[in-house]
């Protein structure tokens, strides 16, 4: 009746008897979370720092085994910082910067994604995912032993759901048996398979792309001296597959991905010796313990609406990419930044129900965006006729030789953060200013001092003034927004002239709650910025 | 916004095109493709005005303009 899906490795949330098990009535909650994973639990911190009661129901009892996402992007350690999670996953987290591509068993060339300066997070880490979780709850207990309102209840798994306009009503199974609980608003964060879409028969489709990786993790013996790169293969003639791809975890532990088609015997190829024959042809005489495998299986697909009334879909149970690119998680994570200040308004009463359409209209933007790059690389990969073959294989040979065809190569173009271009909470740009801070746009960082902007940025409205005066804060309709007072001529390292000025002398940046530009212009202008947070929270188009 | 010239271009054609030609001389046909790729992207960069190779993609295909 109530079998583990995975092996856990680390249990937080041991099952224990709540009260709503012995209610006379339904107990209703304000929010219900469904799913434990590294999106629930991020759901959580967001609705638990704005106080909002959040319930997240989870069928294990804690982490699942496996590193599963290793690759933890810029923009996703960023809000995971807004949440208060965002060091340990850096202090732990390996960074890495060069890249090596081969094609056959030839070395083609070899890359320096050259980091940008100052930012407080890098443009990525490879973390293991139960670490990853692990600091997501670390911060949930903490949070909650502050008093914040929110709870796991683990070994609880919803198994029907009724919707109605104003709640939903869940079925919850326990090793107790079942009992029912309301909740006014339902967010599923369930994963690829999400049990939600299914009991609700929401469609989940795109373009079907279908294939498998055998994941290895192996913790090298002896003093092998690995570099902190990402190597990557087309059509290893060791490996047998499309790709083969090596990267570094913490913890001295390699993940070897080999990409190994769809019509694979599952149980033959997760044999120890199958695995080992694999590795060994790929490592030479390398001694190593395996620490953990797995098949995996993904599809491109996104559902058709990530809103239905007061149920939300977010991470992969809205959306799945293909994993070229760390698109998956760090989409995930983006979600819910874009959801968790949105509800917190309409729940507060002080935005229109209308400003939850836009979490749709911008996720499913993010989501698109993230498929079509996923499925770019997956065709790159995986040339589907003979023609592309040869144009793959052509950019390959020609990158050996020439700096031009190197930007063609395609083992994954790396998530970068969504910008929300034709979002309706966006107002005109009014600012002859950067490109990379037009509406839409998620904040870069800059340096200040011993800090960074972003620390000051987030939560709530933010008037970004530089060189330029307003008044310290304003409310509009019951939003208010504070202002951040910047000059650049307190800029050593001229970051905040190069990413919020450019050209323009001086500016004010309205900035949303999820650090994504609202609104721009060169000074304050209070009509027009009233206008902007009215369109930024749903009340204006 | 400038346009893909369809109109001769090429001072000396007849040797450009035997040179074409003498360039896949002793290849096999499969040689010889994946030469006709490497040029193909070789060119594409020296273009590299996005809309041309449009315009080119959409010419070599026989398109005709609307």
């Amino acid at each position: 009746m109530f079998d583990d899906r995975y092996t856990l490795a680390y249990k937080r949330y041991p099952y224990k008897k709540s009260p709503d098990q012995d209610a006379s009535a339904p107990v209703r909650h304000p929010v219900v979370v469904m799913g434990g994973g590294p999106i629930g639990i991020a759901t959580a911190l967001d609705l638990g720092l704005q106080g909002i009661p959040t319930l997240v129901l989870d069928d294990h009892e804690g982490v699942g085994m496996g590193s599963r996402a290793i690759c933890f992007a810029k923009r996703c350690l960023e809000v995971a910082d807004r949440y208060g999670c965002g060091e340990p996953m850096l202090e732990k987290g390996v960074v890495w910067n060069v890249g090596k591509v081969f094609h056959k068993d030839d070395k083609v060339f070899e890359f320096n994604l050259l980091p940008e300066e100052g930012h407080k997070y890098p443009a990525f880490i490879n973390l293991q995912q139960p670490y990853y979780e692990s600091y997501q709850l670390d911060r949930f207990e903490e949070l909650q032993a502050q008093g914040a309102p929110i709870e796991i209840r683990g070994k609880n798994r919803i198994d029907n759901v009724e919707v109605h306009d104003d709640h939903v009503v869940l079925t919850v199974m326990t090793p107790d048996g079942e009992y029912t609980i309301e909740a006014e608003w339902l967010i599923g964060c369930d994963g690829a398979s999400s049990p939600l879409r299914e009991m609700l028969g929401y469609d989940f489709s795109g373009k079907v792309f279908q294939d498998s990786f055998l994941i290895a993790d192996i913790k090298m013996k002896g003093d092998v001296d690995f570099p902190t790169e990402r190597w990557f293969w087309f059509e290893p003639s060791h490996g047998e597959g499309a790709s083969v791809l090596l990267h570094r975890q913490p913890d001295d532990v390699w993940r070897v991905d080999f990409q190994i088609g769809w019509d694979v015997d599952r149980k033959e190829e997760l044999k120890e010796e199958n695995i080992r024959r694999r590795l060994d042809a790929f490592l030479g005489g390398v001694e190593y313990d395996m620490v953990w495998s797995s098949i995996y299986t993904f599809q491109c697909k996104r559902m058709e609406s990530f809103r239905h009334g007061r149920v939300f879909f977010a991470g992969d149970a809205a959306h799945q990419v293909s994993p070229f690119g760390a698109r998956g998680a760090n989409s995930g994570m983006q979600d819910v930044d874009n959801l968790g200040w949105k509800l917190g308004l309409v729940m507060a009463g002080k935005a229109p129900d209308a400003l939850l359409d836009s979490y749709n209209f911008e996720r499913i933007h993010g989501a698109d965006e993230n498929i079509l790059n996923s499925t770019r690389s997956t065709d790159f990969i995986t040339p589907k006729s003979a023609m592309s073959t040869l144009l793959r294989d052509s950019v390959l040979a020609l990158s050996e030789h020439y700096e031009f065809a190197r930007p063609m190569v395609n083992s994954g173009r790396l998530s970068v953060p969504c910008t929300y271009d034709g979002s309706p909470l966006n107002s005109a740009d009014a600012l002859d200013g950067p490109e990379r801070t037009r509406p839409g746009s998620p904040c870069p960082d800059v340096p200040l001092g011993d800090e960074f902007l972003l620390s000051k940025l987030g939560n709530d409205f933010i008037l970004l003034t530089i060189d330029t005066d307003a008044p310290e804060s304003f409310e509009e309709d019951g939003i208010t927004v504070k202002r951040l007072a910047l000059s650049a001529n307190n800029d050593p390292t001229n970051l905040l002239k190069e990413r919020y000025l450019g050209e323009a002398e001086s500016a004010v940046y309205l900035i949303r709650p999820d650090q994504h530009v609202a609104a721009r212009r060169p000074s304050f202008d209070e009509t027009q910025l009233r206008a902007a947070v009215r369109r930024a929270t749903g009340k204006e188009q | 916004m400038s346009d893909l010239i369809l109109n001769p271009n090429i001072n000396g054609v007849d040797d450009f095109y035997a040179e074409l030609v003498a360039t896949h001389e002793g290849l096999s046909d499969e040689e010889s493709q994946a030469l006709n790729a490497r040029l193909l992207l070789v060119m594409a960069n020296h273009i590299g005005d996005r809309a041309i190779l449009s315009q080119a993609l959409s010419a070599a295909a026989l398109k005709s303009k609307e």
